[in-house]
């Protein structure tokens, strides 16, 4: 548990993603097994039986604390499982033997009753941080800033491996992992997957360069919209479905409706999109139905989904990632037309016979839905990761508008010494008298010379603080790019921004000639 | 003892702070007054412009430094363990084991003594006198870490922390927060105890005070400022005060990575709140065993807490069937250390 706990401890501590795949990567070298599968588990997936942390505590509590103590604490520190860590009082027990395979077992032999004494017991045990290592660990969520992709890296580069090999091995394998670690560290073959379904990792697209443009010959390419929802692996086989994220995430239980469409043996590329009536909702109405563990039937009828399939990596057990673009499409096509699964299309192709008309596409393309455009090599393999050459997306040109800087607020890493996040406001009116409307926030889009600048100013122009946030003379008008406005109830101006960034420092313009809040909600484009 | 007394007959807090009537003198006021008692040098126990002051050497030094001639007009050096008679009071100053030259305050009235323990830790500390036990009637304390959750680490662990540290990122500048008066020089010496022989970098407003530790005899090896040099002190500790942490003097280091010394450091939330990566948790306050121990030695059936978090240990002591309560002192800050 010691070395668990230090890892745990570190990270939460250590702000950069090298230094926490350092950490991870000498854990998981240093640790035998099963110990460090359990670690990855608690990392990346959580434990396979939850354990109803909360009750258990509630039940322990009153007999090891003065409840009293125990609100004061929890108030001061913020956090249940650390206030249990912190307030527990020290035994002359501490030992440094129990081990997460002693915690595993330990759970598997009790019932519920025995829940609590077992808990107690360990507590006794370890020392503060290990006590807070073993609570992260049972509550199931360590929220240490490390996503299960980056603990699946820091697998990789431990044992030199491609992560997308462990990617596509994850889904067929459970804790402690060991069959993983011992090809790992090759001594043994590669898992053989049961059948399951498996997550294959995702083929990414560049953004389309001038350069890339200039060569591109358009009989060699396919040309598709590129759709605002989130893409989505449909992955079926021996009667069982599962949906992943495009980092290989388990999503399948927030979306019961769609694992009925998708039955059979497929491996199927596409993009989650909420669609009423043919038309694509907009993005906001897609995020209801995101990170839910369970979903109400009125969710599902309110925010239907619906899958836009844009490729297949595997039909009937055969892997068709060798094939062209073109081949897998048509064998997708035929694929949908067999099994004509319900909430699900194949993505238009776009008939365009010039560049010219391509271009034209889009340079007029606003509708609901769309970001621009994906260009794909007609003779493309599904090559996982983001080769080059292969898929272009070319988002449609950014809008923007002139507003005025009103908060700054620091950055953090080697931003943190910067005012480097901006939040900036338009002009509306209130009892005829104009007044700046905070319209959204940006972080980007600068250079580091501009920051300084920009840092520079907002100290020069300082006129209040709230703790970390600096409000400054409504004076600096940022030229603020952004993909698109929607409607908003949760916003003050009633409008929220997509993707603002800072586009140009507009160091000459006064603050009166920024842009309107009616401007800006003219972008908002209506609901179908 | 019985009590014919209640203390607050001779001993209550006002506007100015905590006033001792028969003494007619205040401990640590928070205006100027004609007659005060100062526990120690930090700034919101040592104010300006007092007409007299009485404190031990090194607290009225240090009230020099930082104060000038708002140190006071007459200032009066007391010795440890020198009893002085006050009006109709016997006063004398035994170490708290706070900082150097920290004082408690004992006053005995009647029959009656009373102990102002000013700040004060039990655990040694190579820069000052050790906190000395007096028994007493009347135990005035500080709650700062005055919660269950608040148990602080061995400096000597801690200070390893930040050694492997140097060894894990030789390539980062790691740039310690600290406070001036204290914390600063704790460290220090106990960054040597524990071997580490290279310079150790200094923020420009730590230079007095610890220049003012070297002068009374503590050998705090090579400790340059900051200024002194151009390199980017990749590798090397640097001490500032936190308000410098992430700030702009902090760019010129390399990568600077971000520690910080303080009993504070317990609480993961404060951590991340500051953006430090590497916490540290020294304190040179009690931790709540401390608090604990400290007031049940003292043998005193009645205990005032001044400034913290009172609640608690009010509760705490309440329970255990000693008379306590929390005092409204004016002017205590909440996040000194």
């Amino acid at each position: 548990m010691r070395s668990f706990a230090n890892l745990l401890d570190r990270l939460t501590y250590t702000p950069s993603r090298s230094g926490k795949l350092l950490l991870m990567r000498n854990y998981f070298r240093a640790t035998p097994d099963p110990d460090r599968g359990f670690a990855l588990a608690a990392l990346t997936d959580g434990l396979p039986q939850p354990f109803p942390l909360r009750r258990v505590l509630g039940e322990i509590g009153a007999a090891r604390f003065d409840p009293e103590l125990f609100r004061l604490s929890r108030d001061d520190v913020g956090d249940t499982a650390e206030t249990v860590a912190l307030i527990w009082p020290g035994s002359s027990n501490v030992d440094d033997t129990l081990s997460l395979p002693d915690v595993v077992m330990g759970l598997e032999s009790v019932g519920r009753d025995g829940h609590a004494a077992l808990l107690t017991q360990w507590l006794d045990r370890l020392d503060a941080t290990g006590r807070w290592a073993l609570l992260k660990f049972l509550g199931g969520a360590a929220r240490v800033g490390v996503s299960a992709r980056l603990a699946k890296q820091a697998v990789a580069d431990a044992f030199g491996r491609n992560v997308d090999d462990i990617e596509e091995l994850w889904h067929g394998l459970s804790p402690p992992y060991e069959p993983l670690f011992a090809w790992l560290e090759d001594k043994a073959e590669r898992p053989r997957l049961a059948a399951t379904p498996v997550f294959r990792p995702l083929m990414l697209a560049h953004a389309l360069e001038d350069s890339d443009w200039q060569a591109l010959r358009i009989e060699d390419v396919a040309a598709e919209w590129k759709w605002d929802g989130i893409r989505i692996q449909v992955s079926a086989k021996g009667g069982v479905t599962r949906l992943f994220s495009r980092s290989g995430d388990d999503i399948t239980a927030g979306f019961p409706e769609l694992t009925e469409q998708f039955r059979g043996d497929a491996i199927l590329d596409g993009e989650l999109l909420v669609m009423r009536d043919g038309n694509v909702a907009p993005f906001a109405d897609l995020q209801q139905r995101l990170n839910r563990k369970t979903v109400t039937r009125a969710m599902a009828s309110k925010y239907p989904v619906h899958v836009r399939l844009y490729d297949a990596l595997e039909i009937n057990g055969e892997d068709l990632r060798g094939l062209p673009f073109v081949q897998r499409r048509s064998l997708l096509e035929a694929w949908h037309n067999q099994h004509a699964p319900q909430q699900s299309d194949v993505s238009e192709i776009l008939n365009v016979q010039s560049k010219d008309a391509l271009q034209q596409i889009w340079e007029t393309t606003r509708a609901e839905g769309i970001e621009g455009l994906m260009l794909k090599r007609k003779d493309s393999p599904y090559l996982a990761g983001r080769p080059k050459g292969h898929w272009f997306k070319w988002k449609r040109a950014a809008l923007t508008a002139d507003c005025v800087l009103l908060y700054a607020q620091k950055g953090s890493g080697k931003r943190s010494s910067f005012y480097s996040d901006y939040t900036f406001g338009a002009w509306g009116e209130k009892d005829g008298a104009p007044y700046l409307v905070p319209v959204g926030k940006a972080y980007s889009g600068f250079t580091d010379a501009e920051l300084e600048q920009i840092d520079r100013f907002v100290r020069q122009n300082t006129i209040d603080r709230f703790g970390p946030v600096r409000s400054v003379t409504p004076k600096l008008v940022l030229e603020v790019a952004f993909d698109g406005v929607q409607a908003s109830t949760r916003h003050k101006s009633g409008i929220a921004m997509r993707f603002p960034r800072i586009a140009r420092i507009r160091w000459d313009k006064p603050a009166a000639e920024a842009d309107t809040l009616d401007t800006l909600k003219k972008h908002i484009v209506s609901r179908p | 003892m019985s009590n014919p007394l209640p203390f607050d007959s001779w001993l209550r807090p006002d506007a100015h702070g905590l006033y001792c009537a028969p003494g007619d003198f205040y401990i640590d006021p928070h205006a100027a007054v004609a007659r005060a008692i100062v526990t120690h040098g930090h700034s919101d126990h040592a104010r300006p412009g007092h007409a007299a002051v009485l404190a031990t050497d090194d607290t009225l030094n240090i009230m020099r430094l930082r104060l000038g001639s708002g140190a006071g007009g007459h200032l009066q050096a007391a010795v440890y363990g020198q009893s002085l008679r006050i009006g109709e009071v016997t006063v004398r100053l035994v170490p708290a084991g706070h900082i150097l030259g920290s004082a408690q305050v004992v006053i005995d009235y009647k029959g009656q003594r009373a102990v102002i323990s000013g700040d004060y830790k039990r655990y040694p500390d190579p820069t000052c006198a050790p906190f000395e036990l007096v028994p007493c009637d009347l135990f005035v304390t500080e709650a700062t870490f005055g919660l269950p959750v608040y148990k602080h680490e061995a400096p000597l662990a801690e200070v390893r922390k930040l050694i492997q540290s140097l060894a894990d990122f030789p390539e980062r500048t790691h740039q310690i927060g600290v406070y001036g008066l204290g914390k600063c020089q704790r460290l220090i010496a106990t960054l040597r105890e524990a071997g580490y022989g290279k310079p150790i970098y200094l923020h420009g407003a730590l230079r007095s005070m610890t220049d003012y530790y070297v002068s009374r005899g503590f050998d705090l090896g090579d400790v340059p400022s900051v200024a002194e040099t151009k390199d980017k002190l990749a590798g090397e500790i640097v001490l500032s005060p936190p308000s410098a942490l992430g700030d702009r003097w902090s760019r010129r280091f390399a990568d600077p990575l971000i520690g910080f010394a303080s009993g504070w450091m317990r609480i993961r939330g404060r951590v991340r709140q500051r953006g430090v990566e590497l916490p540290l948790i020294i304190s040179d306050h009690c931790d709540w065993p401390e608090l604990l121990q400290t007031i049940t030695e003292t043998g005193a059936g009645e205990v005032w807490v001044t400034h913290g978090r009172e609640e608690a240990l009010v509760h705490e002591m309440t329970k255990r069937g000693i008379t306590a309560r929390a005092l409204a002192l004016v002017g205590r800050e909440d996040e000194a250390e």
